[in-house]
């Protein structure tokens, strides 16, 4: 089955390292199939640009089949493109027409800066998870799983909150650059399972002063954070978090000694 | 210097051997674990629990992979789920089922005792995940649900709708980043391992390459584990994530640990067929489809309607014709050649390398929505992929190559030739024999990390003299000055032949030489061949940019370097082997279709020694199996 192919412009930032200052470079992409990945298209960009000798466009990637979060930049101002529920490994051509511009840029956040290219640093997500996003539990320790039976309702909404992949889409699109999608997703998915309700309140805690402490902006509840999350991550997750958050800061002042103007 | 290959099982029965064994261990005191490290290089399922674990009894641990984070690695991309001897559902199952299945679905080529001990350690690995937070499925009276997988009878496969993988790594993600919070764990995230480092023939530390500088940095431990997962890349499309390689255990190779049983590869049997050229992997749709999926090819040869179009009584629901008692839930290697006969004899998919796996009849008994809610987000990445709704018309599926059971050899304690050198999941070969059966990676990785390696570590750690050795030592500069070398070799060849195209025809070479079937004459072919890919890739390999700097090109480079030769070492394997045994099949050795296993020759592991040069071919040892518990049988699952 022979499909037509595509032709199109790209507009790329391109940037040598994080110190150096980048800018856009224009490419053309020839005889795309239709079937083709967005990272097959740039595949075969970067194909061209290495037989002349120029350095390949820097991307992310890894899995390319919309699990891992490795993937993602702006296309024409969409993070991972225009395809709703879909990380950019996922989108395939036959979502463009021939003749098309398409303005690639990185994430753009204080939080998240510019590796090289489409490449951004998202090691400020691997710091929140390490303040707060598990359970105490050592490795042995566990009773029998079906020890305590969780509602069905709880474990499904637990699971759709952990199915978060990280890919840092939600910040890349706040205009704020807000990680609370994020961050709420992980202390939504551990408060609603038994095992983590024990730590919720300082888990909370902790989650949130670091991903204050990371510079991520505030929430100011415009929504687009779900609206272009490839995984659909709701955003009562960040309702949960602010009703955690803040059940915990009036339970830890009590446990200091309440009302004493803390 | 050769070894003997002594696999250290325990003695007593089958059943004691474990818990009699982590009793005889020595222990290390608390206060004295401090004093000692452990680098884990890789942080996917495996290495990820062996950190945490190992982390937990406080030893300093650095841990260290290529991606950006330790969420990134490729367990993340397991759907189906996991297998354990819970038997919640009370139909029949049990340890020993467990173990008689992974033994038998092995084709009777993997150790035993190994196995039966990954079948008691499977009931723990379900407690420990709930215990972390994995959100598995559960019914509606709140306790966990199960599904079927290939090459089993019994309902025992824990799963998280289609992303299993995702929920346990992230449950051992995350028990890593406590201890990373703790400060027992050092996390090294963006780090690739090129060398192993031997000082006074222990393992004792790797060298790393820091992808976005470009730094070549030493590190030292008392120990290494290697937890760097498969090496289904070589054949360039597989079901893999990209950064997939085989780099850290040919380097350990290379340095002196045995590799065995390289042709022992697992090609997938539902996965979303090519679509061209410039397709960069192939997508898994997971076996767990088949629970639900009847897979059928049109009974015309050159049949070019449309499935919609051919009546019923048209269609071969041929797993289900030749196997009547496992029907769609055949193993993998059988289901597999079975889907390319079918292709090879004209029944294609409308002439396509594709048969058909249909959900028509299960939505009918189910409905739409309970489909959906256990496969909707594997329906909905075939439909975005191929642009067909998999609830309207079958999907189209064919093998492809997707696990790797060959894998770096190690003894009981998973120690490899080398000592001090810990090898745990997919990147070891001891579990799966010939065929892993669904559903029992993630369960070997888990046990081998949560499991196995916190003990033996530690008895490896208390029986040994381990000097003071630092990075300053003579073996780390040698070591690093020979990368070195390496690398601006490869880089300043600055030839015509970009690395994608050399990992291309390396790939297709394998595919259609050392794929899904294979003979003598092939095989042949394929070493030559490969022998000159070699050769063109160290005079003709383009890499632009310098060795200084993040250079995405020198990463792969550098990859498919050691592709180029695992790929040699698989073929010989392959050809030495002259019998067909799970996923290994040697045309020359079948009845009717089916492996044909010579016990009298091949009963036994072959584990190949590194000569000092890729001109100079590998020497072949063995390690005999024996069967004590379940009797050497033809497999049968008609
Ligand atoms: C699509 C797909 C679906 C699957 N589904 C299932 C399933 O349903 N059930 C099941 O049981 N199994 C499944 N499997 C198999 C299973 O996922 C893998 O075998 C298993 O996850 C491997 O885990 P691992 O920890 O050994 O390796 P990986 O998860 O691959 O981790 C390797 C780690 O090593 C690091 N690394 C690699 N090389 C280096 C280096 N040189 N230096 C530093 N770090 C390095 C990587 O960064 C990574 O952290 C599936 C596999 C695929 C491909
Ligand atoms: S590459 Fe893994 S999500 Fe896109």
């Amino acid at each position: 089955m022979t499909k037509q192919t595509i032709n199109l412009k790209l507009k790329v930032w391109r940037q040598t390292n994080p110190q150096t200052e980048g800018k856009f470079v224009t490419y053309d992409a020839k005889d795309i199939s239709p079937d083709a990945s967005f990272l097959e298209m740039l595949d075969t960009v970067n194909e061209g640009l290495i037989k002349k000798g120029d350095s390949p466009i820097v991307f992310d990637h890894d899995c390319r089949e919309g699990i891992c979060g490795s993937c993602g930049f702006m296309i024409n101002g969409n993070a991972h493109g225009p395809e709703k529920s879909t990380t950019v490994c996922q989108l395939h051509m036959r979502h463009f027409h021939d003749g098309e511009e398409l303005v690639l840029e990185p994430w753009r956040a204080t939080a998240f800066p510019v590796i090289k290219d489409l490449m951004c640093d998202r090691s400020a997500f691997d710091r929140i998870m390490k303040s707060g996003g598990y359970i105490s539990v050592n490795t042995g320790n566990a009773q029998d799983a079906n020890a305590i039976p969780i509602p069905k309702p709880d474990a499904d909404e637990a699971f759709l909150s952990a199915a978060c992949i990280g890919c840092g889409a939600c910040v890349a699109s706040c205009k704020n650059a807000s990680a609370a999608l994020f961050t709420s997703a992980k202390i939504t998915h551990l408060s609603l399972l038994p095992q983590g309700k024990v730590e919720r309140g300082q888990r909370a805690l902790d989650m949130v002063a670091q991903m204050d402490a990371e510079g991520f902006g505030a929430c100011t509840s415009t929504g687009v954070c779900s609206a272009s999350c490839p995984k659909d991550i709701s955003l009562t997750n960040i309702a949960t978090m602010n009703r955690e958050y803040l059940k915990a800061v009036i339970t830890q002042k009590e446990e200091m000694g309440g009302g004493d103007g803390v | 210097m050769s070894v003997k290959l002594d696999s250290k099982i325990p003695s007593g029965s089958i059943d004691t051997k474990w818990k009699d064994h982590k009793f005889k261990m020595k222990l290390v005191n608390p206060a004295n674990k401090r004093k000692h490290s452990v680098i884990v290089v890789g942080t996917g399922l495996a290495g990820a629990s062996a950190a945490a674990s190992l982390g937990e009894l406080g030893y300093k641990v650095k841990a260290f992979c290529v991606h950006e984070s330790p969420r990134r690695a490729h367990s993340v991309a397991a759907q189906g789920g996991i297998n354990a001897a819970k038997n919640y559902q009370n139909d029949g199952d049990s340890v020993y089922r467990l173990f008689y299945d992974t033994v038998k679905g092995g084709d009777f080529r993997a150790r035993e005792a190994n196995v039966y001990r990954l079948a008691e350690a499977s009931v723990s690995i379900i407690d420990q995940a709930v215990a972390s937070g994995v959100p598995l499925a559960r019914e509606y009276g709140g306790l966990l649900s199960n599904r079927s997988f290939g090459g089993a009878q019994v309902s025992r496969t824990f799963y998280a709708r289609g992303q299993t993988g995702q929920q346990l790594l992230y449950g051992a993600y995350s028990s890593m980043m406590r201890q990373v919070d703790l400060g027992t764990v050092e996390l090294n995230t963006r780090k690739e391992m090129l060398d192993l480092v031997v000082v006074d023939g222990k393992a004792r530390g790797i060298i790393v390459r820091n992808l976005l500088t470009g730094e070549l940095e030493s590190h030292v431990a008392d120990v290494v584990v290697l937890a760097t997962g498969g090496y289904s890349n070589v054949f360039y499309l597989s079901t893999n994530a990209m950064a997939c390689a085989v780099t850290a255990a040919w380097k350990a190779h290379k340095k002196g640990s045995y590799f065995a049983n390289p042709c022992y590869t697992q090609i997938h049997p539902t996965c979303i067929p090519v679509h061209g050229e410039n397709q960069s992997k192939l997508t898994l749709m997971s076996e767990s489809l088949r629970n639900d999926g009847r897979v059928w090819a049109p009974l015309k040869k050159g049949d070019l309607r449309k499935p919609e179009d051919i009546p019923e009584n048209e269609r071969d629901y041929y797993l289900e014709r030749i196997y009547p008692s496992f029907g769609n839930l055949a193993p993998r290697d059988v289901a597999s050649r079975q889907a390319k006969f079918r292709v090879d004899e004209g029944h294609g998919a409308q002439g396509q390398e594709a048969v058909y796996l249909d959900f028509k009849d299960s939505i009918k008994r189910l409905g739409e929505d309970k489909i959906r809610e256990r496969y909707g987000n594997l329906f909905q990445m075939y439909d975005k992929i191929t642009a067909e709704d998999p609830y309207k018309q079958p999907m189209r599926i064919y093998p492809a190559p997707h696990y790797t059971m060959g894998g770096l050899w190690v003894d009981y304690n998973l120690m490899s030739t080398i000592p001090g050198l810990f090898v745990a999941g997919e990147a070891n070969f001891s579990d799966h024999g010939a065929n892993r059966l669904g559903a029992s990676a993630l369960m070997q990785g888990l046990a081998d990390g949560y499991f196995v390696l916190p003990y033996t570590v530690g008895d490896y750690i208390a029986n040994t003299k381990l000097g003071e050795v630092n990075t300053s030592n003579d073996a780390f500069k040698a070591t690093e000055e020979s990368i070195k070398a390496e690398i601006n070799k490869m880089i300043n060849v600055k030839g015509s032949r970009t690395v994608d195209s050399i990992h291309k025809e390396l790939g297709r070479v394998m595919w259609e030489k050392c794929g899904m079937s294979r003979n003598e004459a092939g095989l042949k072919e394929a070493i030559n061949h490969i022998g000159q890919l070699r050769k063109t890739f160290w005079n003709d390999v383009k890499i632009p940019g310098t060795a200084n700097e993040l250079n995405t090109e020198l990463e792969k480079a550098g990859r498919v370097a050691d592709f180029i030769e695992l790929g040699e070492l698989m073929c010989r394997d392959a050809l030495t082997r002259e019998e067909s045994c799970g996923g290994h099949f040697r045309e020359e050795f079948q009845v009717d279709g089916e492996a044909k296993r010579d016990d009298d020759k091949f009963c036994h592991v072959a584990a190949w020694e590194w000569n000092g040069s890729a001109d100079k071919p590998q020497t072949r040892h063995t390690e005999e199996l024996t069967f004590d518990n379940v009797h050497l049988a033809t497999r049968s699952y008609k």
